[in-house]
């Protein structure tokens, strides 16, 4: 394919869109199947079939739409009407629309979600772009929404340096969690010299309750292969891997097939769009470890080794995959790449705030009325991602906390709600942008014990290469287990303080040195709470049971029950 | 190669470019402590008690793989770090079952002589007391899990040295071990020549000869035997 080809497919597919009298768009992202989508799949389209498969009828499975607590959801498209969106859908409720639409007649009111509902009205998608709106196996639907079209550009327009200079432009930064200017780190590897250089693309996301790289990743794998591409060009590799978590078999499949269309296309393998550019995608599967994803340990197990960092210097642009120059970046990254090159970097860049700039897709969960997966400006004050996008806490509750940045991140107390999410502002308050879970807890929820679960799941996941995080996370675990059973002593708190900081500061790779940051953050803002639990053996949550005595207590407890007998073992 | 001058407490060393800060502080007489480091094998940076504060660096780094730049700034001892390293001795001492009266190697030990020049008298943390097994089953040497401080000098040593690679881990984290041959009883291991070079280089009794704990000495007097007869039989003037 060439690029007058692109541009002509695109047009094709998007005209036989727009002479549909009806499009059904059905989220049948992960979340969605769960709660029964193939159901209402298989209803529509018994149905279509029944009335002929007429040409003009379209039904669309699609990635992730977005409020995924409410699934499965059904977007309906009819020309010169509103887009119109119903939850929980059943296949009877689905039927009921279809039918309705087909007459003419006005639509069913159970269950559509309001026009103006800010959980859609508030976010801006670019990287999500096509989430939801389009089939994730079709090459054809990609392409009609501009897909590809920055890669021609790149190819045909720009030189490589160029192709660096615009991703500079646009101030991206990683979305893995570290956030390093992604330009700068492009040019860095352009810069390295090597035999060869490849491109790595991190889609083992392994943070608990974050799903936004497995969700693009199913949704809209062509967008990522584009930017990858993209970046192959930029840096001078002819040779790309996407490290899919082995906990992610869709995504992963879906991808494989995103690949072999996009090849057969002439999208991707060897002079890519008629130009000079070859260029080749693979896959590899992680086997279920969080350390995989720090960059040399994902490294390592793509070369076959076992997955464990590596100190750095040497970097992966300097000494990556067999030694060469290796760019890695997270899958989100790739994903901003072709936004940035269709809307241009300026405009890009004119979202954010300070030194963060573009969006953030975060996956809100707790105990927030909407769950699911949003893209938010960066900067956007925390308070319009709790109240206006998730609609507030469920059952009434009142504000706690926000954790972001999974296990190695921190609690985000009330008063600071209307912080501005960015890099730096997270940081400033003990916390991490992360990769982009998002969990909101009310009243109920005990910080010590959401420190000690997320201790819990770092002392799981630790490689065991550094002396300070293999046994610092058994021994802080440990100590927070105490606190929670009520058998700490002050001494402890003292303790555990001390190995914290220790473990920020020794620790061999980033596992290590930030899984300290959830108990630092919450001793920092509910500092109280522990008190709470040594000092007074009580839980202010309620969610800890007080169920053992500390040492001085169990002893003074003894010598006055000994005390109360006599020395013939009788009581007074 | 290029030389670098750097300042090591506050004096200035010239040094050349490739060496580690390690290597540049023991030419000099600066005393680091190390565990996992052994000088000729690969530096792993996984003991931690050589970080080093470095001007600039927002933590430290550990000495034994750091390369020495030009005008680095460098502190090899400081209240910090002290309490840090005494920490992480506290730590290893911790994590399995470090029982020196009892051990194989009391008195020759490089994790006792590293506690004890840190002055550690007592273990602030929790010991965890594995109950980890022995691996007895090779002829001339032997394995205690329960010493081992995962140091994986004999995995490097193996590898690099001998050429064997039959020493590898499995596991990870806490639950880390040292395996022979993707985990079969040392005895059983092919790849194994019996070279001795792990066991001289682990830092702990974890790697042991046989024959040399208490109650395993057997004592060989069949060589004797037939001297100590004829002698008998000479006793009574006969010949044998
Ligand atoms: C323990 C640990 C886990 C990580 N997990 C991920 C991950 O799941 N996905 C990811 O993209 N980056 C992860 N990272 C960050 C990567 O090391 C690396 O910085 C990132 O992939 C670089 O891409 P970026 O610049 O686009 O963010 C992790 C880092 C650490 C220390
Ligand atoms: S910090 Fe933890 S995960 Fe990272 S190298 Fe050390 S032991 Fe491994
Ligand atoms: S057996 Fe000895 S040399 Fe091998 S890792 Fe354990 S302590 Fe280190
Ligand atoms: S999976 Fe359907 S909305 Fe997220
Ligand atoms: S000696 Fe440097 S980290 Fe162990």
């Amino acid at each position: 394919m060439n690029r007058g080809e692109l541009a002509e497919l695109a047009e094709a597919t998007l005209q036989k869109q727009q002479a549909c009298r009806l499009r059904l768009l059905v989220c049948c992202g992960t979340p969605c199947v769960a709660a029964g989508a193939e159901a209402v799949v298989a209803a529509l389209r018994e149905q279509l079939t029944g009335l002929g498969n007429l040409a003009d009828l379209e039904l669309v499975s699609t990635g992730c739409q977005g409020p995924c607590s409410r699934g499965p959801l059904l977007t309906v498209l009819q020309p010169g009407q509103p887009e119109q969106v119903w939850e929980k859908v059943t296949p009877e409720l689905a039927c009921t629309v279809l039918n309705t639409a087909l007459q003419q007649q006005h639509l069913p009111e159970q269950n559509l979600l309001p026009q103006d509902w800010p959980f859609f009205n508030r976010q801006t998608r670019l990287v999500l772009a096509n989430s939801g709106r389009i089939d994730p196996e079709s090459l054809e639907q990609y392409i009609a929404r501009g897909g590809y079209e920055s890669l021609a550009q790149a190819l045909h327009e720009m030189t490589p340096d160029d192709v660096c200079d615009g991703v500079v432009q646009s101030g991206l930064r990683g979305r893995g969690g570290g956030g390093y200017p992604t330009g700068l780190k492009w040019q860095l590897v352009r810069k390295s010299s090597g035999s060869r250089k490849f491109v790595v693309a991190n889609g083992d996301e392994g943070d608990p309750g974050a799903y936004m790289d497995r969700s693009l990743m199913e949704s809209d794998p062509h967008r990522i292969l584009e930017g990858i591409a993209i970046a192959g060009y930029a840096i001078g590799a002819d040779q790309g891997y996407i490290y899919v978590r082995g906990e992610y078999p869709v995504a992963a499949q879906r991808l494989r097939k995103a690949i072999k269309d996009a090849e057969r296309a002439g999208l991707l393998g060897s002079r890519v769009l008629d130009s000079s550019f070859s260029f080749r995608i693979d896959i590899r599967i992680g086997a279920g470890a969080f350390v995989c994803g720090e960059e040399t340990a994902l490294l390592g197990s793509i070369m076959g080794r076992r997955g464990q960092p590596r100190i750095r210097p040497p970097y992966p642009a300097e000494a990556g995959l067999w030694g060469c120059p290796t760019l890695i970046n997270n899958v989100e990254t790739f994903g901003n790449i072709p936004s940035i090159f269709s809307i241009g970097p300026q405009a890009f860049s004119a979202y954010g705030n300070g030194k963060s700039r573009g969006t953030k897709v975060f996956a809100l969960c707790g105990e927030v009325v909407n769950n699911g997966l949003i893209e938010v400006p960066m900067g956007i004050p925390l308070r319009e991602i709790v109240y206006e996008i998730g609609g507030g806490l469920a059952n009434g509750a009142t504000f706690k906390a926000a954790q972001t940045g999974g296990p190695s991140g921190g609690c985000i107390p009330a008063e600071k709600l209307d912080t501005p999410v960015d890099y730096e502002n997270l940081q400033a308050l003990g916390s991490i942008m992360g990769s982009g879970g998002l969990i909101v807890m009310g009243e109920q929820s005990c910080m010590v014990d959401v420190a000690r679960f997320f201790m819990e799941f770092c002392l799981d996941e630790s490689c065991g290469k550094c002396v300070p995080c293999r046994t610092g996370t058994v021994e802080i675990y440990r100590l927070l287990s105490r606190i929670c059973n009520g058998s700490a002593s002050q001494r402890d708190l003292q303790t555990l303080e001390q190995l914290c900081v220790m473990m920020k500061d020794t620790s061999l790779c980033g596992l290590g040195a930030a899984a300290p940051n959830p108990v630092l953050s919450t001793l920092r803002w509910f500092r109280q709470e522990y008190e709470a639990h040594v000092k007074d053996r009580r839980c202010p949550a309620g969610v800890c049971s007080m169920n053992e005595l500390p040492l001085h207590l169990l002893g003074e407890q003894l010598l006055q029950r000994i005390s109360a007998l006599r020395c013939d073992g009788e009581e007074y | 190669m290029p030389a670098i001058t750097l300042t090591i407490n506050n004096e200035l060393f010239s040094a050349r470019k490739e060496q580690t800060i390690l290597e540049i502080a023991r030419e000099h007489g600066i005393d680091i402590p190390t565990l996992c480091h052994f000088e000729g094998l690969e530096a792993m940076g996984g003991c931690r008690l050589c970080l080093v504060e470095l001007q600039g660096s927002p933590r430290p780094v550990p000495a034994c793989i750091t390369k020495a730049a030009e005008g680095m700034v460098i502190t090899t001892s400081s209240d910090k770090l002290i309490e840090y390293r005494k920490m992480l001795v506290e730590l290893l001492l911790a994590e399995r079952t470090h029982t020196c009266s009892i051990c194989v190697q009391n008195n020759n030990c490089e994790l006792q002589t590293l506690a004890a020049k840190l002055g550690i008298d007592h273990v602030r943390f929790d010991y965890l007391h594995q109950q980890l097994p022995m691996d007895a089953s090779r002829e001339r040497f032997a394995l205690d899990h329960n010493r081992c401080v995962l140091c994986l000098r004999c995995v490097r040593v193996c590898d690099a040295v001998e050429g064997a690679h039959t020493w590898d881990v499995r596991g990870r984290g806490s639950t880390s071990r040292i395996v022979a041959d993707l985990d079969r009883p040392w005895g059983n291991s092919t790849s194994c020549t019996d070279c001795g070079k792990c066991v001289q280089l682990c830092p702990t009794g974890a790697l042991y000869k046989k024959g040399a704990t208490v109650g395993e000495m057997k004592k060989e007097r069949s060589f004797l035997n037939r001297i100590l007869e004829r002698r008998r039989l000479a006793a009574q003037g006969r010949s044998l």
